[in-house]
């Protein structure tokens, strides 16, 4: 009997269904709290057509900008990217189709999505090129246009410690848009840097409760940092 | 004489309070933390989801999992929290954020901005920049008056596309500071040296000029 064990044996087993065409969400902001070995489980599978939901789309050779080397992905909804070349020219050459996304729409949408609201309404974005085609409704005299909520066939999240039934807690800022991106998978993957045994984990330090996780793995990371800033 | 970057950085710190919850954006904003004056405790919140950053670290406090919004290296601040996208969004949509300060790349007299995209020119994103924006009651918005070719940046109208409708009410630039009210930039402070002429030369949009306008201050060195 597994139970609640939510532990896999690999990064093939984690990653274990995913197929072409799909919407995969992905938590980290830049390369803080990416999922970095379940990124390039993807890429090692070769899935094309691609719709990725994410804060940023990675760097050239590390994080989602190693999907970009095989054209894997068709479609992303970010918030902010272009730190990457290989992104800008397949930009450029319509080769990914962008649709930009203020950071807090995108982290609400995800959350909707997790949560069973199908769309909410914010001011965020009103009079812009975001809010252009969307429906417009005033509250408190104040304009606000409807959103839309997200959720993919797949989440993958990176966690700093899990238990094995598939409770989350995160480190520091690797937090991010990761919490958000765990409830709006219909499959949620989660990779940590350790697992350990239910009741190890203080019940009320959990931030992803296990009921959203449906695969766990352990794995080693890299952790690259996109900006290294010193104390002069 | 135009106001420098550290200069525009110490005038905005001047509207700064003590016990203020602040989110300051990338570039002359940044700059803002480093005159908080040492009798006032300033919270500054980072979008990325960190409400009391700190200095960046020393090289041994280098952490991968401790980023700011800027996606550079730094510290937590005694006192700090830690959360998520959605709660940090949710702090500053839901106008619990006491100061926003950020750039621009135009502004105009109706309080509209356009800060995040150029059509023709590689276009990045908006990051939070429209959240904060909506969400905010208290904005500065940090930006040279003209551009290099001398044309106001301060408009009737953008002509960029925006990033938020009618939500600016105060902007400081490199030759003034003004407010946005009913439609109209009113001139409250003009840079040392710069003459009031210059400015309504270089304001395109529509311009109160009082009576009286106060030159700022900066203490020498």
């Amino acid at each position: 009997m597994a139970g609640f064990d939510k532990r896999v044996a690999s990064y093939e087993e984690a990653m274990e269904g995913i197929e072409s065409g799909m919407t995969v969400l992905a938590g980290g902001f830049g390369l803080c709290g990416i999922p970095e070995n379940l990124i390039a489980e993807i890429k090692r599978r070769g899935v094309k057509d691609l719709t990725v939901v994410s804060n940023n789309c990675g760097v050239d050779g590390f994080g989602l900008g190693l999907l970009l080397e095989d054209r894997q992905i068709r479609k992303i909804l970010a918030s902010y990217v272009g730190e990457n070349a290989l992104f800008e020219q397949q930009m450029l050459n319509d080769e990914i189709e962008v649709v930009l996304t203020p950071q807090g729409t995108l982290a609400e949408k995800m959350r909707a999505g997790g949560a069973g609201i199908p769309a909410f309404y914010t001011a965020t974005g009103y009079g812009t090129p975001i809010g252009e085609g969307k429906e417009v409704r005033e509250f408190n005299g104040r304009p606000h246009i409807l959103e839309e909520a997200i959720t993919g066939e797949f989440a993958i999240v990176k966690g700093w410690k899990a238990d094995r039934y598939g409770n989350v807690m995160y480190r520091h800022t690797a937090q991010n848009f990761n919490p958000m991106v765990a409830t709006a998978g219909r499959i949620t993957v989660v990779e940590v840097e350790e697992i350990v045994e239910p009741g190890e984990l203080e019940p009320s330090q959990i931030h992803t409760p296990g009921i959203y996780v449906d695969r766990i793995i352990q794995g080693t990371f890299e952790k690259r940092i996109e900006k290294r800033t010193v104390h002069s | 004489m135009a106001l420098t970057r550290e200069q525009m950085a110490q005038r905005v710190a001047r509207e700064l309070e003590d016990g203020f919850y602040v989110n300051l954006g990338i570039g002359i904003p940044t700059l803002v933390a480093n005159y908080i004056p040492e009798d006032m405790d300033v919270m500054l919140q980072s979008e990325n989801g960190l409400l009391g950053m700190g200095r960046y670290p020393t090289e041994e406090e280098v952490d991968p999992d401790m980023i700011n919004a800027g996606k550079q290296t730094v510290t937590a601040r005694p006192g700090a929290a830690i959360f998520s996208s959605a709660e940090s969004f949710a702090m500053i949509r839901g106008g619990h954020v006491d100061l926003t300060v950020l750039g621009a790349f135009e502004v105009d007299q109706n309080g509209n901005i356009a800060s995040w995209m150029i059509p023709g020119k590689l276009i990045k994103g908006m990051g939070g920049a429209m959240d904060l924006v909506a969400g905010a009651e208290n904005i500065i918005c940090t930006m040279t008056h003209a551009s290099k070719h001398g044309e106001s940046k301060l408009l009737e109208k953008c002509n960029l596309p925006l990033t938020g409708a009618g939500c600016i009410n105060r902007v400081l630039t490199d030759l003034a500071y003004l407010e946005i009210k009913d439609g109209t930039f009113i001139l409250k402070e003009r840079a040392p040296g710069v003459s009031v002429e210059e400015i309504v030369e270089k304001t395109a949009g529509k311009l109160v000029v009082p009576d009286h306008v106060p030159e700022m201050t900066f203490a020498q060195g």
